[in-house]
C-alpha cells in the first residue's frame, strides 16, 4: 500500500497537474474559438525550450525562469493566431483545425532547428533527495512543486474568470458568442486573453513535464491525447472541469499500471496513453458533454 | 549509364507517387466529398501495411505469419481490416462536431503505433517484418521488377480513380456533397446523414489500407518507422489541399506534384555539408507546414478546383 502511494499516487498527481494545466488551455480555446487546437502540445514544447534556453544563461533553478518560457509561448501563440488562424476565422472552424495541425509541425520543426532533436536535461542543481513524510511516504520535491503550483494557478484563474471584467467577458463569449457580440463585448480582446492564458499555462505544464523526465521536441505532442481527453472529460468551456479532468486522467493512467491483481501490472505501462484514449472514446459514446455539464459543440 | 539511373529514379518517384495518389483519392472521398477530417491516415495505412505483410509472408518464428497468401489477397485483407477500424471510429464520432473525429482518428493512429512497437509476437516490434513478396515476384527480378510493380500500382490507382469518379457522379455522391455543404437541408429532404458519413469514412479507410499494403510490398520490408505520421498523414493532407479537395484528378495531381517536390529537394539537401543534413530535414518539415498555411489561406480550391458533376435529364 505504501508502495502504491509512493510510486503510483504521487507521480499520478504530478502528471495530472501537467495534463490539468494543458487541458485548461485546450478547453478554453475550444470553448471560445470553437476549434480543437492540435498545436497545443507543441506550444507546450515551445514554452519548455524557452525555459531551457534561459536556464543556459542564468544558473538558477528552472522554476524561477518560467516567465521566459511563458513569454516565448505567449508571443508564439499570439503570432500564430494573428498570421495563421485569424484569416480563417470566417470559414468553418474545421479549416482552423487543419491549420493548427500544420502549426504543430511548424512549432516542432522550429524547436528542432534551433535546439536539435536530442533529449535535454534541465540542470536543477543535482539530484535532490525526496521529501520523507512520517518516515513512510516519499515524494519528489518536483512533484510537490507541480501540485502546489497547479493549485495556486487554479485559484488565480478562478478569481480571474469570476471577478475581473475580462474574465467575465471570456465566460460570456464562451457561453454565447452572438449574444456577447451584440452586448458589445470586445471579442478580439477576449480571444487575445484566451491565447495568453492558454499559452502561459502550457509553458508551466511543459516545464514540469520536461523537468520530470527530459525535454525533447516530441514532449508536447505525446501529451496531446491525454490533454484532449482531460478537456472533454471536464466539459468543453469549463476550465475548472478541465483541471479536474487532468487529474482524473493522470490517476487513471498510473492506476491502470499498478499490480492490482497478482504481480504484474494491470495494463502494461507502455499502453498508458491508450488509457486516456479509451476514456475519451467511452466518454464520446456515453456522455460527450463531459462530467461537469460542458457544452457539446 | 546516367540515363538509366535517371529513368529508374523516375520510376521510384512514380511508384511512391502512385501510393500517395491512392491515399489522396481516399482522403478526397472522406474530406473532399464528405467533409470528414481524418487526422489518423497513418493509422489506417499502418493497419493495411501490416495486414497485407502478415498475410503474404512465409513462416517466421519471430512474428505471426506463414500464411503465404497471394499479394492480391493480402491487399483485400488490408482493405477489410482498415475499413472495419474506420467503421468503429466513424460509428462513435460522426454524430459529433468534426473536431472530435479528428481527435479520435489521431488517437487511433497513436495507439496503433504503440501496438506495433510493443506486440512483437504480431509485428516483430521495431525490428520489422522482412521478406514481404511483391506481386508476380516469381516471374520477374531485378530492375524489371520495379517496372512491373509500377504498372501494378498504377492499375490499382486507375481502379480506385474509376470507383471514386463513379461515387462522385452517383446519387450517393451528390447526397454526400449536399450533406457536406448544408447538413440541415439534407436532413430535411430525408437523407440519413449519419449513415452516409459512416459509409464515406469506411470506403476512404479501406483504400488507405490498400495503399499501406502496397507500400509494404514495394519496400519488401516493414518497420514502425514506415508509418511515420509526418510522411503519411501530413504530406497527404498538403497534397490534397494543394491539388484541389473535391476533385479526384486534383488529388492525383497534388500527390504527384508534392511528392516530386519533396523527393527533388532531398537531392539538393543531401549535397549540403554533414552538419546541415540533419537540419535540412527540419527545414523541409517547416516548409511543408508553411505550404499548408499558404494553401489554406490563399489557394483553398487547389490546382484543379472542385466541379459539380453535370446534370443529366432522362428523356
Amino acid at each position: 500500500m505504501i508502495d502504491f502511494i509512493n510510486f503510483y499516487l504521487f507521480p499520478a498527481l504530478a502528471i495530472g497537474s501537467v495534463y490539468a494545466l494543458g487541458a485548461v488551455g485546450i478547453s478554453m480555446i475550444f470553448g471560445i474559438l470553437r476549434f480543437a487546437h492540435f498545436a497545443h502540445g507543441d506550444l507546450m514544447t515551445v514554452g519548455t525550450y524557452g525555459v531551457l534556453a534561459a536556464a543556459a544563461i542564468f544558473p538558477v533553478s528552472p522554476l524561477l525562469l518560467v516567465p521566459f518560457g511563458m513569454a516565448l509561448a505567449i508571443v508564439s501563440a499570439l503570432a500564430v493566431d494573428k498570421v495563421f488562424y485569424q484569416p480563417l476565422r470566417k470559414l468553418p472552424t474545421i479549416y482552423t483545425v487543419i491549420s493548427s495541425f500544420g502549426v504543430a509541425l511548424i512549432f516542432r520543426s522550429l524547436v528542432q532547428l534551433f535546439w536539435g532533436s536530442q533529449n535535454q536535461v534541465f540542470n536543477s542543481g543535482g539530484v535532490r533527495p525526496p521529501l520523507v513524510l512520517f518516515d513512510t511516504f516519499r515524494v519528489s520535491v518536483l512533484h510537490v512543486q507541480a501540485v502546489v503550483a497547479t493549485s495556486v494557478i487554479a485559484l488565480l484563474l478562478h478569481f480571474f474568470l469570476s471577478r475581473t471584467k475580462t474574465g467575465r467577458s471570456m465566460r460570456a463569449v464562451s457561453d454565447d458568442p452572438e449574444l456577447a457580440q451584440v452586448a458589445g463585448l470586445d471579442t478580439e480582446k477576449v480571444v487575445r486573453w484566451t491565447w495568453i492564458i492558454g499559452a502561459a499555462l502550457a509553458a508551466v505544464a511543459g516545464m514540469f513535464a520536461g523537468m520530470d523526465t527530459s525535454a525533447h521536441p516530441n514532449l508536447g505532442w505525446n501529451l496531446l491525447m491525454p490533454m484532449f481527453a482531460a478537456a472533454i472529460l471536464g466539459g468543453i468551456g469549463k476550465p475548472m472541469g478541465a483541471m479536474a479532468g487532468g487529474y482524473i486522467i493522470g490517476l487513471a493512467e498510473e492506476l491502470s499500471s499498478y499490480n492490482w491483481i497478482g504481480d504484474s501490472a494491470l495494463i502494461s505501462p507502455s499502453y498508458k496513453t491508450a488509457v486516456a484514449f479509451v476514456i475519451m472514446i467511452v466518454l464520446l459514446i456515453v456522455k460527450p458533454q463531459g462530467l461537469f455539464k460542458g457544452r457539446l459543440l | 549509364m546516367e540515363l538509366t539511373g535517371l529513368f529508374f529514379y523516375l520510376v521510384s518517384i512514380l511508384i511512391a507517387g502512385g501510393i500517395y495518389a491512392l491515399l489522396c483519392l481516399a482522403l478526397n472521398i472522406q474530406w473532399g466529398m464528405g467533409g470528414l477530417f481524418n487526422a489518423g491516415i497513418a493509422g489506417f495505412f499502418a493497419i493495411g501495411a501490416y495486414t497485407s505483410a502478415i498475410l503474404t509472408t512465409g513462416g517466421s518464428a519471430k512474428h505471426l505469419g506463414g500464411f503465404g497468401l497471394p499479394v492480391i489477397a493480402g491487399l483485400v485483407g488490408a482493405a477489410v481490416l482498415a475499413g472495419l477500424t474506420g467503421w468503429a471510429v466513424a460509428k462513435i464520432c460522426v454524430r459529433l462536431k468534426s473536431d472530435y473525429l479528428a481527435m479520435a482518428s489521431i488517437g487511433i493512429a497513436e495507439i496503433l503505433r504503440l501496438v506495433i512497437v510493443n506486440e512483437s509476437w504480431l509485428t516483430n516490434g521495431s525490428l520489422g517484418l522482412a521478406g514481404i513478396p511483391r506481386p508476380f515476384g516469381d516471374y520477374v527480378s531485378g530492375r524489371s521488377a520495379d517496372l512491373v510493380f509500377l504498372a501494378y500500382v498504377w492499375a490499382i490507382v486507375l481502379v480506385v480513380y474509376l470507383v471514386a469518379m463513379r461515387l462522385y457522379d452517383s446519387p450517393w455522391g451528390r447526397s454526400l456533397r449536399a450533406i457536406r455543404d448544408n447538413e440541415e437541408s439534407a436532413a430535411a429532404v430525408g437523407k440519413n446523414i449519419e449513415r452516409y458519413r459512416v459509409q464515406t469514412f469506411v470506403i476512404g479507410c479501406a483504400f488507405m489500407g490498400v495503399a499501406g499494403g502496397l507500400s509494404a510490398h514495394y519496400f519488401r520490408f516493414l518497420s514502425p518507422s514506415a508509418t511515420d505520421p509526418l510522411l503519411v498523414t501530413f504530406l497527404v493532407w498538403v497534397m490534397l489541399m494543394a491539388g484541389g479537395s473535391g476533385n479526384n484528378r486534383g488529388a492525383i495531381v497534388g500527390a504527384l506534384g508534392i511528392w516530386t517536390l519533396w523527393s527533388v529537394t532531398e537531392i539538393f539537401t543531401n549535397r549540403l555539408p554533414p552538419e546541415w543534413i540533419t537540419r535540412s530535414s527540419y527545414i523541409r518539415m517547416l516548409l511543408v507546414g508553411l505550404l499548408l498555411q499558404f494553401v489554406l489561406q490563399k489557394f483553398r480550391s487547389g490546382i484543379l478546383p472542385e466541379k459539380s458533376p453535370p446534370l443529366r435529364f432522362r428523356e
